[in-house]
């Protein structure tokens, strides 16, 4: 089986405040995630801002360093400590797409010159061979490379520029795509092209996804593994159906009561609040404890440690 | 009863004039929630500037007026000509963004009082704030603090306080909720319900997020390229909509539960920039035919209070 995601005591400490109030913030706190499979899979990350998603991603596409601890995609490790891969060999196997496709294009250069310099420089292909990989990577996101070809990203729609980048991603065909939150600056009626767009690419490519977002919905409909994240630490991993349905810790539990639904109406009740954000980054024991209905005295003094479960998900709860 | 009267808003830009919002013509109950919801580009933002009497440059109001179905002290009737009289008092607005709109450099407080006139009491005044604001459960603490000391699910509750402090007739809001976290938004949604239910006001909702209309709207304006498309009843519209944009914006939201396989809509909004005949979603629609391609729908009552701009709108999809 390979290994196809790992992260091992990955911590990441950003700095904060002045020379003399310095406060650190624990953007990863000791995260632990291992992902083995032989198909393809598509990963979830979930969480609210703050809970470290997007810098896990980070670390994971090297653009940041972790303070220390690594992390493995497809058996080699890509960061911390380690015999890592060359920056060229790592980009054609690891991929990321970005939220905004209009920010992550330059409005001054054609779309087509950032496919041009995945083919020739990253995979290093010749003239011929790369605009046929531009033309099967954009045929496989139902473009025409000549409806393409010298357009600036003005000329797009939302959607449009988001298939473009994830066909700039396919040409090298990696095999790991690192996606965060690609769809939240799409239209309603737009999103599903693309998630579905993912399935079909998983199936065609063999492709797999790390799926960031904060869409239980979507991440629901996509995923076969997610990874429930708060305040820099993993409360809840396991197979995407079992935790989402069966949610068994009490930030789980919290996150999918508060989607608002077009099923199930809510209970009008007034909700207390926190206000303690950035304390709870540097939380000893379970970050969760302000908020948990069902925190005692232990949840202060210790980390809850990983429990597991019959169905193989891990529990971060003390009364997991 | 607000009344929005054939409205049609336009932009002036360097390539000319474009029409955001394109004849919508609503009578609204008052005391309701209506909940507006489109895609980008729809108008639904724009409409909600008409409705604030916000009408400055690059944006004009072409034709068409809002009757607010409300008098001011003098007994004159409050329309799109005068509204602007009564910003605060009667007609409140609570943006996306609370960080742009919270002034960065003086605290909460004094944000409360600043429009005031000069020979109000403000001490008497900033008491009631304190009071009302410990009314909604909110830290009374978070009004001697600056905007950037507090979260943003805070401030946000901070902009739905001031917006609601003077008991306003109408409340505007355009996406309150959207850059929020989802257990801060269900907060801060409950609050805005209650509130509404306490004082009856009429608040125009805007969100692009179907499940955020289903929890708190009374009555759903579908917006389409410019366009009113649908507009019922939030239980009409969810359960037996007439528009085929609504039935495929409500079936192509994945649930947590369901493991159907769920389409997209295929195909982009029009440019409203290119001559459009006919509906404007045909291009986009399954059940299109002729006519809908060459004649405009008009807005019809197919059922009582519910409406829809569609030639099928009594097919199944």
């Amino acid at each position: 089986m390979k290994t196809i995601l790992k992260t091992e005591k990955l911590h990441k400490v950003y700095k904060l405040g002045s020379l003399l109030r310095r406060i650190s913030i624990n953007a990863l706190d000791d995260v632990n995630l291992t992902v083995q499979s032989d198909e393809p899979v598509i990963i979830s990350l979930v969480g609210e801002s703050g809970s470290g998603k997007t810098t896990l991603a980070k670390v994971i596409l090297r653009l940041v360093d972790p303070s220390s601890g690594s992390a493995m995609i497809y058996d080699q490790v890509v960061a911390g400590a380690g015999q890592k891969p060359k920056h060229r060999e790592y980009l054609s196997r690891v991929q990321p797409i970005f939220q905004n496709p209009f920010e992550a294009f330059s409005s001054y250069r054609t779309v087509d010159s950032y496919l041009e310099t995945t083919a020739y420089r990253v995979v290093g292909l010749g003239r011929k061979e790369g605009i046929e990989a531009m033309e099967n990577a954009l045929a496989s996101v139902g473009l025409k490379y000549a409806d393409v070809r010298g357009k600036y990203p003005n000329q797009f729609s939302g959607g449009e520029l988001q298939r473009v980048s994830i066909a700039r991603a396919l040409i090298p065909r990696p095999e790991i795509i690192i996606a965060d939150e690609p769809v939240s600056m799409i239209d309603a009626s737009l999103r599903m092209n693309i998630i579905n767009l993912f399935l079909s690419l998983k199936q065609d490519y063999k492709t797999s996804f790390l799926y960031i977002t904060h869409d239980l919905a979507t991440a629901y409909y996509i995923s076969d593994y997610i990874a429930v994240m708060y305040r820099g630490t993993i409360v809840e991993f396991g197979k995407a159906r079992g935790v989402l349905t069966d949610p068994q810790h009490p930030y789980t539990r919290l996150l999918l009561e508060s989607i608002p639904s077009v099923r199930r109406k809510w209970e009008r009740k007034r909700m207390a609040l926190s206000d303690i954000e950035t304390k709870e980054f540097r939380f000893g024991g379970c970050k969760f404890r302000n908020r948990c209905p069902l925190a005692e005295s232990i949840c202060d003094e210790q980390r809850p440690p990983a429990i597991r479960k019959p169905d193989g998900r891990e529990v971060y709860c003390h009364f997991a | 009863m607000i009344k929005l009267n054939n409205i049609v808003a336009t932009y002036t830009t360097v390539r000319g004039q474009v029409d955001a919002v394109d004849g919508v013509d609503l009578e609204i109950p008052s005391g309701t929630v209506l909940g507006i919801a489109g895609e980008s580009g729809c108008g639904k933002s724009t409409l909600l500037k008409v409705l604030y009497g916000d009408i400055t440059y690059p944006l004009s109001l072409s034709s068409g007026d809002v009757e607010y179905g409300i008098q001011d002290a003098q007994g004159v009737e409050i329309t799109t000509r005068n509204i602007r009289d009564h910003w605060f008092r009667r007609i409140a607005y609570i943006p996306q963004s609370s960080m742009s709109s919270l002034n960065p450099v003086i605290r909460i407080r004094r944000q409360f009082v600043d429009f005031l006139d000069p020979d109000t009491d403000r001490a008497q005044v900033l008491e009631q704030v304190r009071s009302y604001i410990q009314q909604l459960d909110l830290p009374p603490e978070a009004l001697d603090a600056y905007p950037h000391q507090l979260s943003g699910g805070m401030r946000q509750r901070i902009m739905v306080a001031m917006a609601t402090f003077f008991h306003p007739d109408i409340i505007l809001a355009d996406e309150p909720t959207t850059a929020l976290d989802v257990v801060v938004q269900k907060g801060i949604l409950l609050l805005l319900a209650e509130i509404q239910e306490e004082m009856q006001n009429t608040i125009f909702f805007v969100s692009h997020d179907m499940g955020v209309h289903y929890q708190i709207s009374h009555k759903m304006l579908i917006m389409y390229a410019a366009k009113a498309v649908e507009y019922g009843d939030s239980s009409d519209v969810f359960g037996r909509s007439l528009h085929p944009y609504t039935k495929l914006l409500t079936e192509s939201l994945p649930t947590i539960g369901d493991d159907h396989l769920r389409q997209g809509v295929a195909g982009r909004p029009p440019s409203l920039w290119d001559e459009l005949h006919g509906c404007r979603f045909a291009p986009r629609c399954p059940l299109a035919t002729d006519i809908c391609r060459s004649v405009e729908p008009p807005m019809v009552e197919y059922r009582p209070a519910h409406f829809a701009a569609c030639h099928h709108a009594d097919k199944n999809l």
